[in-house]
C-alpha cells in the first residue's frame, strides 16, 4: 500500500494541472479576502460584496476565517476538480489496466488514490493558510496595525475544518470520475452543482419552500458553509452561512466524506475494467 | 525436494457474457511451463476478454482462473509473477517513460533498480527521459513490454504485442519474446496473424466466437500443401486436371490452379498437361499455409452452413 501511495504521489505531483489548481485557489483566496477589501478601504464602500469590510477583518487576528472564506464555494470546487482528475484520468488515459496488471488489488489502488486526495488537500489547506497569513501580515504592516495572531489551537482547528471540507469534495470528485469513467462530464456536472444549483437552492428555493430549507441542513454545501462561518469566515461571502451548528455540520460533512469514499470503492470493486 | 512445476495458466469453463453477447464461452485453456503459447483468433473472437479475465480486470460470468498455481481472485495474489500488456500500451502522457515505469514499479512493489534494467532490455534507455506523449508507436509498445517485465515475470501475457509495428519492429518484438522464453519465461500471446504465431509459438489455441476450437502444437496445425500450376490455355488446363483428379482436388486461385496432390506427382502432371498441348509456365509446391488451416477451422466451417 505504501509503495502504491508513493506511486500515486509521483503521478499527481508531476502533473502541472494540479499545481495550477492550487495556484488558482491561493490567488482567488487572496483576491477576495485581501486585495478587493483592501482596495475598498481606500476608495470607500462601493457596494460590491466584501469591499465594505473594515480593516479589522483583514488583520492577523481574523486570518483563519479569511483562509477558509473560499472553501465552501470555489476552493471546494477546485478540490472536486482535483478529485476527478485523480480518479477519472485513469479511465481517460486507459491506465487502470496498466496499473492493476502490476498486482495491486483494486482496493489498494483505490485506497492509495484516496490517501493522495487527503494528502494533497492537506497541502492545499496549508497553502491557503500560508497565503492568508501573508495577506494579513502585509495589511497589518501597511496599516501599522498590531500583529495579534490567533491561538495555535484555533489555527489547527481551522486547518482541520478546511481539510475535512476539501477532502470531502475531493472524494466526491473521485467518486464522480469513477462513476462516469471519465474527466470532462464529472467536472462539468460537479461544477454545475457546486456553483449554480447550490446557489439557486440557497437564494431562491430555500426561502420559498420550507422543505428545501430543511433539505439544506443535510446537503453538503450548506454544512461546509456553516463550518466556515463557525471558523470566522465573513458571513457576506457567498456560501458562508451559519445555517446549522458546527457540531452538526462536522458530522454531516464527515458523513458525506465516508459515503463518497465507500460508494467509489464499491463501484471500483463491482465493475469491469474495460 | 523438488518443487512441482506449477501450471502457468489454467482456466476451467471460463465464460463472460456482456449483456446479450457471449464474448467467451466455456474456455478451458492450459498453458504449460516454459512454452510460448499462441492464442489465435480473428477480430472479436474473445482473445482480449479472456486475457483480461486472467488478469482480474474483467470478472468472469462463470468459470475459474489459476495463474502459476494460485487462484486468481480479488487480492490479485496470482499476479505476483505475471507481467502483462493488454490491448496496446497505456501510460500517463505527461510523465516521461522513466517516471511512468517508476510509478508502475511502486504499484508492483518492486525495486527501482528494475526500472533501469527493463529500459535496457527493451532498448529505450536513451529516450527514457522524454515525455511518453512524444514517443512513437513502436517506442510506446516497447515501454509497454518494459512495464510487463518489471516483476521479473515467470508468465508474460501479451495481447497482440506486434500490433501497429512496422516489419522491423515486429521482428524485434519477436526476437525479444523468444529471448525471454529462452530464459525460462512462459509466454501467452494473442494474435490474429498466423505467420506470427507460426514463427514464435510452440503451441497454439484457436478461438472463434468465444469458443476454443482447438489446442495443438503449431506443427500439428499445419494442413496439407498444394501443387500450384500456371498453365495456358487456362480453361483447357482446368478441364484436363478436373478429369484427371476429380473436381474436389482442383482449386482456382486467381489466375492459378492449386491441386490437392502429393509433391511427387508434379512431374507426371506436367507431362500430362504438355502432352495435351497445354503450356505450363509454373509448377511449384506451395507449403501449407496456416491461414488456410485457420479458415478451415473457423470461417470455413461457418461458410458451409
Ligand atoms: N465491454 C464490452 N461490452 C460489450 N461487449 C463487449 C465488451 N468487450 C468486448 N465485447 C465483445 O466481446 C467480443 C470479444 O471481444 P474481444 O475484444 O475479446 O475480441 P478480440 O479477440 O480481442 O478481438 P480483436 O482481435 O479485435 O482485438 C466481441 O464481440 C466484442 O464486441
Ligand atoms: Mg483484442
Amino acid at each position: 500500500m505504501l509503495t502504491s501511495i508513493r506511486a500515486e504521489l509521483i503521478k499527481q505531483t508531476r502533473r502541472p494541472a494540479n499545481w495550477l489548481l492550487l495556484a488558482i485557489a491561493a490567488v482567488l483566496t487572496l483576491t477576495f479576502a485581501y486585495a478587493i477589501p483592501y482596495a475598498g478601504l481606500s476608495s470607500g464602500p462601493s457596494g460590491a460584496p466584501g469591499s465594505g469590510r473594515g480593516l479589522p477583518s483583514m488583520l492577523p487576528e481574523a486570518f483563519v476565517g479569511n483562509a477558509l472564506g473560499g472553501v465552501p464555494i470555489f476552493v471546494g470546487a477546485l478540490a472536486l476538480v482535483f478529485g476527478v482528475l485523480v480518479a477519472g484520468s485513469e479511465y481517460g488515459f486507459q491506465t487502470w489496466k496498466t496499473v492493476l496488471a502490476q498486482r495491486p488489488s483494486r482496493f489498494t489502488a483505490y485506497g492509495s488514490k484516496l490517501a493522495v486526495v487527503a494528502i494533497a488537500n492537506l497541502i492545499g489547506v496549508l497553502t491557503l493558510f500560508a497565503a492568508a497569513a501573508g495577506g494579513s501580515a502585509a495589511v497589518a504592516a501597511l496599516e501599522g496595525a498590531p500583529m495579534n495572531w490567533p491561538s495555535a489551537g484555533d489555527i489547527v482547528l481551522g486547518m482541520g475544518v478546511g481539510w475535512l471540507v476539501m477532502t470531502m469534495w475531493g472524494a466526491c470528485g473521485a467518486l464522480l470520475g469513477i462513476a462516469f469513467r471519465s474527466v470532462a462530464l464529472p467536472i462539468g456536472l460537479g461544477l454545475v452543482w457546486m456553483l449554480a444549483i447550490q446557489n439557486l437552492l440557497a437564494s431562491i428555493a430555500a426561502p420559498a419552500l420550507e422543505f428545501v430549507g430543511e433539505l439544506q441542513k443535510v446537503l453538503p454545501g450548506p454544512n461546509t458553509g456553516a463550518l466556515a462561518a463557525a471558523m470566522g469566515a465573513a458571513s457576506e461571502t457567498p456560501g458562508v452561512d451559519a445555517l446549522v451548528g458546527s457540531g452538526h455540520a462536522t458530522i454531516v460533512v464527515a458523513g458525506y466524506l465516508v459515503a463518497f469514499c465507500a460508494l467509489g470503492g464499491w463501484l471500483m470493486h463491482r465493475r469491469d475494467i474495460l | 525436494m523438488t518443487t512441482p512445476v506449477k501450471t502457468p495458466v489454467k482456466t476451467t469453463a471460463l465464460t463472460k457474457r456482456f449483456g446479450g453477447t457471449l464474448a467467451v464461452d466455456g474456455v478451458d485453456l492450459e498453458v504449460r511451463a516454459g512454452e510460448v503459447y499462441g492464442f489465435l483468433g480473428p477480430n472479436g473472437a474473445g482473445k482480449t476478454t479472456t486475457l483480461r479475465m486472467l488478469l482480474g480486470l474483467i470478472r468472469p460470468t462463470s468459470g475459474t482462473v489459476t495463474l502459476l498455481g494460485e487462484a486468481q481472485d480479488k487480492s490479485n495474489k496470482g499476479l505476483r509473477k505475471v507481467g502483462a500488456l493488454i490491448e496496446g500500451p497505456a501510460f500517463y502522457p505527461y510523465l516521461s517513460g522513466l517516471d511512468n515505469l517508476r510509478v508502475l514499479a511502486g504499484h508492483a512493489g518492486v525495486d527501482r533498480a528494475r526500472v533501469d534494467a527493463v529500459l535496457d532490455t527493451v532498448d529505450l534507455a536513451d529516450r527514457a527521459r522524454d515525455k511518453y506523449a512524444t514517443y512513437s508507436l513502436g517506442m510506446k509498445q516497447r515501454l509497454g513490454l518494459a512495464a510487463a517485465l518489471l516483476k521479473k515475470p515467470e508468465l508474460l501475457i501479451l495481447d497482440e504485442p506486434t500490433n501497429g509495428l512496422d516489419p522491423a519492429g515486429m521482428a524485434d518484438m519477436r526476437v525479444t519474446i523468444r529471448k525471454l522464453a529462452a530464459d525460462g519465461c512462459t509466454v501467452l500471446l494473442s494474435s490474429h496473424l498466423l505467420a506470427e504465431v507460426e514463427q514464435i509459438c510452440d503451441r497454439v489455441g484457436v478461438i472463434d466466437h468465444g469458443r476454443l476450437i482447438t489446442e495443438t502444437a503449431v506443427a500439428d496445425l499445419r494442413g496439407e500443401g498444394r501443387l500450384r500450376v500456371l498453365a495456358r490455355p487456362f480453361d483447357r488446363a482446368r478441364d484436363l486436371l478436373t478429369e484427371l483428379l476429380g473436381a474436389g482436388a482442383v482449386h482456382v486461385e486467381a489466375d492459378a490452379l492449386e491441386l490437392d496432390v502429393d509433391a511427387a506427382d508434379a512431374s507426371g502432371i506436367n507431362a500430362g498437361l504438355v502432352g495435351h498441348g497445354v503450356s505450363v509456365s509454373e509448377l511449384r509446391w506451395r507449403e501449407p499455409d496456416l491461414e488456410q488451416v485457420f479458415l478451415e477451422l473457423t470461417g470455413g466451417v461457418s461458410h458451409v452452413d
